[in-house]
């Protein structure tokens, strides 16, 4: 291994013997692509011509405050994920291997990853709790139509932790021939630093829009945190701006005082899971809480390990959105401004709009993180008919 | 002299391998489970591994998945699996007893105190499923600061560098993997005698052999590559659960590691 792979004290890589050599090989095909300009100039025709980037930066027309939305919904694929499955996907095939395997929660992930193995032919096998795999019958459709191969996980909660289990599990023996393509910014390393990478380009493309059309950084730069990749490719290009605060919404789900949220920087302690020393829930004895939100996205009971130190170094603030003001943020974005979000993104906006009434000169940068189409079902359930 | 090298040396003089026996503490609850504890030292086990049950246990199959869930589904905690292994201690003051957990249980209790309260119930080794040997060096210190044998794996494809790091940092036994994957699933098992002599050279405490040893020929072939013994964990785990007769297995296989039952 040519890293640490740490961030301060967190990050790591914290699994099995068998399959250090599959993360040693990773980091090398990553640390090399980084270097190698025939491998950038691929992602960013890829990035610009079939992803569609960059995507816009939208200056909310009847939403109080000053807010900006960076339009990762507009983005192929209808949300952030499609940035780094691109790049995972050319490493995959730069080492070799003819397989994936992805776990995924509602499905984004699990969507993002059966793009790439269509466009590039790789055998595709997404793990997917069987309960998400209920609820989200659309989203397996979507991935069936473009070839991949859904696999329902049984065990444990049937959530998105098990479904990386699973994968994990299936990596162990497969390792020769799979590249396991996950989705967050979390994980052992190097996925946290390649996924970052990876997502970067968010921030990077934000930084520049907004300097363009105000002529100064954004007081605020805001995003939802779950496993935290959208938010640390947003936050990556602004951490070195001292004067911009950075802040990382979580779900606190049914409220932050019972067992039901995701808020995972919020409540949780530090631990390990899934190969990286994070914050993460966890009971007294240190057996893995089951985590609670709305969106499908936000609930996990880890996070990614950069997010862990930028939390105790102080230099992001993470607070927490309820399912009930995620829910409201998203009508309100619906009503006002003609864009239905992912519930995930919801929850940025929701702390957005607090800031914004108290401060309505604050120039807040929200990264709206994917669009709501997969949400609209759900959404109906919930609200039922506007009113 | 640690009771891992004792009982290497006494079968080494008997042309014996080690038959180790996997139990998860607490399946399915805790009176069964020193039940069974009982049962195959009885049988013939010459070393016990037990596990402490995790949630998310990455590293292990459906069977042994099934054995950590029906622990904590009975109520089992961390105090209790160091409280079932002192009382196992006291009934046998001389087999080696490993444990098998997951990195996260022993960071909630914090490194220092998991590993004394491991000492203290009488466990000799400690091996940590999801801890390579990359971040294992601070690790492994507290350990043996503590009195314990830090446990590492090591398997086909772990790097030269790697072993040699692996044989620096062990205590007691080596615990060499037969195949990729998790335990218990039926790939089949391929004990590499390379693996095992790199150990050696490497001055590594005695190689073991686990992951998909479930019957005779396996334990024969695992000493044949070299290894010093064998441990078996899902076969028994899934006799148990299937109210099987875990003795009738376990002397089965124990009869195996002997020098006369190679044919």
């Amino acid at each position: 291994m040519r890293l640490n792979g740490r961030f301060g004290r967190f990050g790591g890589a914290f699994v099995p013997e068998i399959l250090m050599p599959a993360i040693e090989q990773l980091e090398a095909a990553f640390l090399d692509s980084e270097e190698d300009p025939a491998f950038r100039a691929e992602l960013d025709e890829l990035l610009a011509n079939y992803a569609g980037r960059p995507t816009p930066l939208t200056r909310c027309r009847n939403l109080p405050g000053r807010i900006y939305l960076k339009r990762e919904d507009l983005l192929h694929g209808g949300a952030h994920k499609t940035n780094q499955v691109l790049g995972q996907a050319l490493l995959a095939r730069r080492m070799g291997k003819t397989r994936l395997i992805a776990e995924t929660g509602a499905g984004q992930h699990g969507v993002a990853t059966a793009i790439v193995g269509a466009l590039f032919g790789f055998d595709t096998v997404i793990y997917m709790g069987a309960k998400d795999v209920e609820r989200q019958s659309l989203n397996v459709f979507r991935m069936q139509l473009m070839g991949a191969t859904v696999v329902p996980v049984t065990g444990g909660a049937q959530g998105l932790k098990d479904a990386i289990n699973e994968a994990l599990r299936d990596w162990s023996a497969s390792f020769a021939t799979t590249h396991y393509l996950l989705g967050t910014a979390a994980g052992p390393h190097p996925f946290p630093l390649m996924v970052r990478q990876f997502q970067r380009i968010i921030g990077k493309e934000a930084r520049a829009q907004i300097l363009e059309r105000e002529g100064r950084l954004p007081d605020t730069v805001m995003a939802c945190v779950g496993g935290g990749s959208n938010a640390i490719g947003l936050f990556a290009d602004f951490v070195v701006d001292e004067a911009v605060t950075l802040v990382g919404v979580e779900a606190a789900g049914k409220g932050l005082d019972g067992g039901d949220h995701g808020a995972t920087l919020l409540r949780g302690r530090p631990g390990i899971l899934h190969g990286a020393e994070t914050y993460v829930l966890q009971d007294e004895d240190g057996q893995i809480s089951d985590s609670w939100s709305v969106s499908a996205g936000l609930d996990y009971p880890a996070v990614g390990p950069e997010h862990a130190h930028l939390k105790d170094s102080g230099r992001a603030r993470y607070v927490g959105a309820t399912d009930a003001e995620a829910l409201s943020a998203f009508r309100l974005l619906a009503e006002k401004e003609g864009i239905l979000c992912a519930f995930e993104s919801a929850h940025a906006l929701a702390h957005a709009l607090k800031r914004a009434r108290d401060n309505p000169d604050e120039m807040i940068l929200v990264g709206l993180s994917g669009r709501g189409d997969k949400d609209v079902a759900q959404a109906q359930a919930l609200l039922g008919r506007p009113a | 002299m640690s009771r891992y090298a004792a009982m290497f040396d006494r079968l080494a003089a008997r042309g014996e391998g080690a038959f180790g026996a996997f139990l998860m503490l607490g399946d399915p609850d805790l009176d069964t489970s020193l039940g069974l504890l009982g049962a195959v030292i009885a049988a013939g086990a010459d070393m016990i591994e037990v596990g402490i049950p995790f949630s998310d246990p990455v590293a292990d199959g459906p069977v042994i998945q099934a054995a950590a869930q029906r622990s904590l589904a009975a109520g089992v905690r961390t105090a209790d699996c160091f409280a079932l292994i002192a009382k196992v201690r006291e009934r046998n003051p001389h087999i080696p007893i490993g444990i098998l957990t997951y990195a996260n249980l022993v960071v909630a209790r914090s490194r220092e105190r998991f590993f004394d309260e491991a000492a203290a119930a009488g466990a000799d080794s400690l091996l940590i499923a999801d801890l390579p040997a990359f971040e294992a060096e601070p690790w492994a210190e507290a350990m043996r600061g503590a009195g314990l044998g830090p446990v590492l794996i090591a398997a086909s494809n772990t790097p030269a560098d790697t072993l040699v790091r692996i044989a620096r940092l062990s205590q007691g036994y080596t615990y060499c993997v037969s195949r990729a994957g998790i335990t218990g699933t039926h790939a089949e098992a391929r004990f590499d005698p390379a693996l095992v002599a790199a150990l050696k050279a490497a001055g590594a405490p005695p190689p073991v052999f686990g992951f998909g040893i479930s019957t005779p020929d396996h334990v024969r072939a695992a000493l044949a590559a070299g290894a010093a013994g064998v441990i078996c964990g899902s076969a028994i785990v899934d006799c148990a659960a299937g109210g099987g007769d875990v003795a009738a297995l376990v002397r089965d296989l124990k009869q195996a590691t002997g020098n006369d039952s190679a044919s």
